[in-house]
């Protein structure tokens, strides 16, 4: 379980790495190596350079302004957690670090290589796709913005192209009183949810967004059942079977528990009195 | 024990572990961490298919040299395994796949190379030409299937094994008021030491030797096995087993890799090194635990046993490991299933199949996780249909503590123990009232609580009958244990036994201290190398600190006696007048200490007789306990569980643990050993599982699908003692390696069970996986007053 040969390169700057990944088809970007490090031992990638992001100075910027945030790629779950970097989200971005797999994969992971990587089940897509952000990608012509849910085109395909890399990520910046709630159903601590929700309401903004993970397909927006906590109504458990029903009709009665489950108590916490 | 000896360090003394230190700094020396000249490193190339007809295997054109096939490998014998039991079907299991691959993983070819990489690089480039067959995956299935492909066309089934007993069971089923039938399902498993397998091997010419490292629990066993299959003298092949990260009973048997990297260093006469990865555990090597159980239990009306009739089916994989065979498994089963019930009819049939897995390996506890899974939920069952407590029904049926020693209907023999009283300190332990009351007033929305207990056996210290019975290649004698005094007063213990967590750098030294006195930090303990240790079959089986144990209070006692006539001599007294305390011999007339003896026997033998020099202060003492059928170690465990039926998760709430292992050496290390094994039995409950789809595809190649028990899945555990030391052993001394891997999947499904018992519904089959808690929730609620009809959903998936 070695990888294959392939040559390593650390650039010095964003315009080089993009230099370099234009350079070369069969080159492959990495930051912490969390994700893409067992696939290199388990021969499921074979790039045949590996370019060096880690280090870079231009992923690390975060910035929590009044309207807007932003949060560099390259910054680890650990910083998130750790409140090394400003943060805009209320303080939900640090509470969902904390969760994310263990403590040594958060010393090294990014939040970049995170949606990068484009696993349906990574905590990062659920909170983002809450915080409704876009992402920030960079390219030899200049930059360009999407909003999450298109960036995510299947499992493990982002709307990436050869010679792109993400930046960073922006979203509207919560309220101090914003309040939020995140729950994740695992079977063991540090595996990847079996289901998940996230929520958020941020009352003096009028933002309400509700959000659902799930291993097999991209976290899914419930707008309806958001209104209906917006206008503070408190969702009974028929509104979240109806509003799952719509949003994930395919799922089996098992799905549907564990979702509902997961909802239930990320909206719990979200509207504690 | 008094209370002063637990003070100190002797037997009870709760000493830290003298060998944490090198690992707490990084400084341990396994088979990965060493360093050599020339090394190279081996991968193997494995086989893609569970089942198939080897057509060609090609070499990349330029490294004939370094890849290597099973033609290659010629002078090495195969493995055959075998049992002298009538219907034993033995199999030849080459080094390298011959003629057919039979399981997914099975060695097909050896690639070698400078590093790992390069080795992988070189399996790569091998192609492979084989006709696949269709797969045995499941051993019910097959036990019944008269028709092949079989694994080995040379029996015509496929079966490897099986056995009967009946002390009469036809009588009780006739007449019995209460019938209960069951199945159950444990799922195979994979051991995961924290240390995968590992080997490295070297010819040294200093020596003529053939030098294996290799991370295993029993050095002598594969010193004598790498020496037949390569048709050496054993005097020129040295087994070292240097640090050891975990065993677990995947490491007490001859592996295939173990052959081939001895043949390479042999033919070579150069270093070679196989370090096991992760995939390569998991997919091939380490599998354990696969049973199928259908039982019947006939009771009274009072739920008191009045037989069990047990169908036991074990999915055995592909072959019969050295020595063990694939058939201790289903043995022990049928030998053991009765428990610490007692019960006269007895009906045990077992069926050993072969299938298109890796080779069943016997894990820590080895057929006892699944039997006592058998039997508990079966009591908890006949306690149900009689409408009684499950705990009460339980007591009712133990062996009296009176009543022992005792023979159970399967034959094993029980030493001594207080069956009741473990239950009975369980029980004060969880307030099984309090859940009863929590269960009568619950509200809608409040979690499904429910209690569970587990009795269970443990036999430990085996003795040569059993073994002899069975036919093994390997029947353990007398335990032997060497201690040599040093000119300075420090000892040396060397035991052919081998430590690879149990603490028996330290758990023996106090043994030693206890009957010499010598300071535990002065004392070192030898093991892992075939080259400084006397002969034994090694570590396996819970015997280690029972039979070395022994032998070195044994050697130590002959030690003693010879230094007490030095010490005598010395104070100008009588042999009798002396005696050894806290490393001083005293006399009437004064007191010379231990250390000083040794001094003046080694360098200044003028001042003793000159026959004193002739009695050696290195002496091998042997041990075997008073009786030789095993020493039995028992307990309980007790769980309290609440289950969400909004999310379809399980917490334990409570978890208790009761266990008697006679007198502890060590404390510290007991409850060590006891947490572990029930972090691996909470494992095998709720998490661990190896599926394999239809074609024999192992489903789990890593640990992200793998899932193993971790610091935050370990309920707190409370953990109580009994101690009733044994009457065959030295001390009193029982074994404890294994008890706490038994009963957890027991004591959690009859916590579950008994939460979900008002609309009676059970769950038998390990792992309690997410989706199979859900459906045993959902069959609650549909039974529930006013329950509306599952609203069935669009596309269900199995389980």
């Amino acid at each position: 379980m070695k990888p294959a040969r392939f040559d390593y390169v650390r650039p010095r700057s964003v315009e080089d790495a993009l230099a370099r990944l234009a350079s070369e088809p069969g080159a492959k970007l990495i930051a912490g190596g969390q994700s893409l490090g067992p696939m290199l031992n388990l021969r499921l990638a074979r790039p045949s350079l590996l370019v060096d992001i880690g280090g870079l100075p231009e992923l690390f910027q975060a910035d929590a302004g009044a309207d807007e945030s932003f949060v560099g790629a390259g910054i680890t779950h650990a910083m998130i957690e750790d409140r090394m970097v400003a943060d805009g989200s209320a303080g939900f971005m640090p509470h969902v670090a904390r969760t994310i797999a263990y403590r040594a994969v958060r010393n090294r992971g990014t939040i970049g290589g995170s949606i990068a990587h484009a696993d349906p089940a990574a905590d990062w897509l659920l909170a983002l796709t809450a915080l409704g952000a876009d992402v920030i990608v960079a390219r030899s012509t200049g930059e360009r913005r999407i909003a999450l849910p298109q960036f995510v085109i299947a499992a493990f395909t982002p709307a990436l192209g050869e010679s792109e890399m993400v930046l960073g990520f922006t979203f509207p910046s919560l309220s101090a009183g914003a309040r939020f709630g995140h729950a994740k159903l695992a079977r063991k601590l540090g595996k990847f949810a079996d289901a998940a929700a996230a929520v958020i309401v941020d009352r003096p903004r009028g933002v309400c967004r509700i959000a659902l993970g799930r291993p097999e397909g991209q976290p899914v927006l419930l707008p309806g059942l958001a209104d209906q906590v917006a206008a503070d109504g408190q969702p009974s458990p028929q509104d979240i079977a109806a509003a799952l029903a719509s949003a994930l009709p395919e799922l089996d009665a098992f799905e549907r528990r564990i979702l509902s489950g997961a909802l239930g108590r990320a909206l719990a916490q979200a509207l504690m009195p | 024990m008094n209370a002063e000896a637990k003070t100190g360090q002797g037997i009870g003394a709760r000493v830290l572990r003298k060998e944490d230190a090198r690992h707490l700094h990084g400084r341990g020396r396994f088979i990965a961490d060493m360093k050599m000249a020339g090394l190279k490193e081996v991968a193997f190339l494995r086989s893609p298919v569970a089942h198939g007809l080897i057509r060609a295997v090609g070499k990349p054109a330029g490294a004939e040299g370094e890849v290597f096939t099973r033609a290659d490998l010629a002078r090495v014998k195969p493995i055959r395994s075998t049992i002298q039991l009538p219907t034993f079907n033995g199999s030849d299991q080459h080094p390298l796949a011959c003629g057919k691959v039979r399981f997914v993983g099975e060695p097909v070819a050896m690639c070698v190379a400078s590093g790992r990489a390069e080795a992988e690089d070189l399996a790569e480039q091998v192609t492979l030409d084989i006709d696949p067959l269709p797969a045995v995956v499941d051993a019910r299935a097959a036990r019944d299937d008269g028709a092949g492909p079989f694994l080995h066309d040379e029996w015509g089934s496929h079966l490897v094994l099986t056995t009967a007993l009946d002390t009469g069971i036809d009588e009780v089923a006739r007449t019995a008021p209460v019938k209960v039938t069951r199945s159950y399902h444990m799922a195979r498993q994979v051991m995961n030491p924290l240390e995968g397998k590992a080997v490295l091997a070297y010819w040294d010419d200093l020596k003529g030797q053939l030098v294996v490292y290799t991370s295993t629990q029993v050095p002598h066993m594969i010193r004598t096995a790498i020496a037949e299959h390569l048709g050496l003298d054993q005097r020129e092949v040295r087994v070292v087993a240097p640090d050891v990260g975990g065993g677990f009973g995947y490491k007490c048997v001859l592996q295939a890799e173990e052959l081939c990297l001895a043949w390479l260093a042999l033919t070579f006469r150069a270093p070679f090194r196989w370090t096991e990865d992760r995939r390569e555990h998991l997919t091939s090597g380490a599998n354990c635990r696969e049973h199928v159980y259908e039982v019947t239990a006939y009771a009274d009306t009072q739920g008191r046993l009045l037989g069990i009739d047990a169908d036991i089916t074990v999915d055995a994989g592909a072959y019969s490991v050295w020595p063990f065979t694939a058939c201790l498994e289903g043995t022990m089963a049928a030998r053991q299933l009765p428990g610490p019930y007692a019960f006269r009819a007895y009906r045990a049939r077992t069926w050993t199949v072969a299938t298109n897995k890796p080779s069943i390996v016997p894990y820590r506890g080895v057929a006892r996780t699944g039997i006592c899974f058998a039997m508990e939920l079966t009591l908890d069952a006949v306690a149900r249909a009689v409408g009684r407590e499950p705990w009460q029904v339980r007591r009712e049926n133990l062996i009296a503590a009176e009543a022992m020693p005792f023979t159970s209907p399967g034959g094993a023999v029980y030493d001594i123990g207080n069956y009741a009283g473990s239950l009975d300190m369980a029980l004060g332990e969880i307030d099984v009232g309090a859940v009863r009351r929590r269960q009568a007033a619950r509200q809608a929305g409040e979690p499904l609580v429910g209690v569970g207990f587990a009795n269970f056996i443990e036999m430990t210290a085996h003795g040569t009958r059993a073994f002899a019975l069975a036919g093994l290649p390997f029947v353990p004698g007398a335990e032997p244990a060497a201690v040599r005094l040093t000119p300075d007063g420090g000892l040396e213990v060397r035991v052919g036994v081998q430590s690879h967590g149990q603490g028996m750098e330290t758990s023996l030294a106090q043994i030693a201290h206890e009957v010499l006195g010598i300071d535990v930090a002065r004392i070192a303990v030898v093991h892992g190398d075939t080259e400084l240790t006397p002969f034994s079959t090694g570590t396996y089986a819970s015997r280690s600190i029972t039979m070395a144990g022994g032998a070195v209070a044994e050697a130590c006692d002959q030690l003693a006696r010879r230094l007490a006539k030095a010490a005598a001599h010395l104070l100008q007294c009588a042999p009798e007048q002396v005696e050894l305390s806290a490393g001083l011999f005293r006399g009437p007339s004064g007191d010379i200490a231990v250390s000083e003896v040794a001094r003046i026997w080694y360098l200044k033998p003028e001042l003793l007789t000159p026959q004193m020099s002739l009695e050696s202060l290195e002496v091998t003492g042997m041990f075997r306990p008073k009786t030789d059928t095993g020493q039995y170690s028992y307990g309980t465990h007790g769980v309290v569980v609440a289950i969400d039926p909004a999310t379809a998760t399980l917490a334990i709430e409570d978890y208790v643990i009761v266990e008697d292992c006679g007198t502890r050496v060590n404390p510290l290390i007991v409850e060590g050993q006891t947490y572990g094994g029930a972090a691996q039995g909470i494992g095998t409950a709720l998490l661990e599982e190896m599926p394999f789809d239809g074609a024999g595809q192992p489903l789990a190649s890593t640990l992200a699908d793998y899932l193993m028990p971790g610091a935050a899945e370990m309920p707190p555990i409370r953990l109580r003692h009994l101690e009733i030391p044994s009457p065959n052993t030295r001390f009193g001394i029982k074994g404890v390696g294994e008890g706490g891997a038994i009963p957890p999947p027991a004591a959690i499904f009859n916590a579950v069970n008994d939460a979900l018992a008002s609309a009676g519904v059970e769950v038998s089959a390990t792992p309690l996986t997410p989706r199979r808690l859900f459906a045993a929730i959902a069959a609650w609620e549909a039974a529930q007053p006013g329950a509306t009809p599952p609203v069935p959903a669009p596309r269900e998936r199995a389980p």
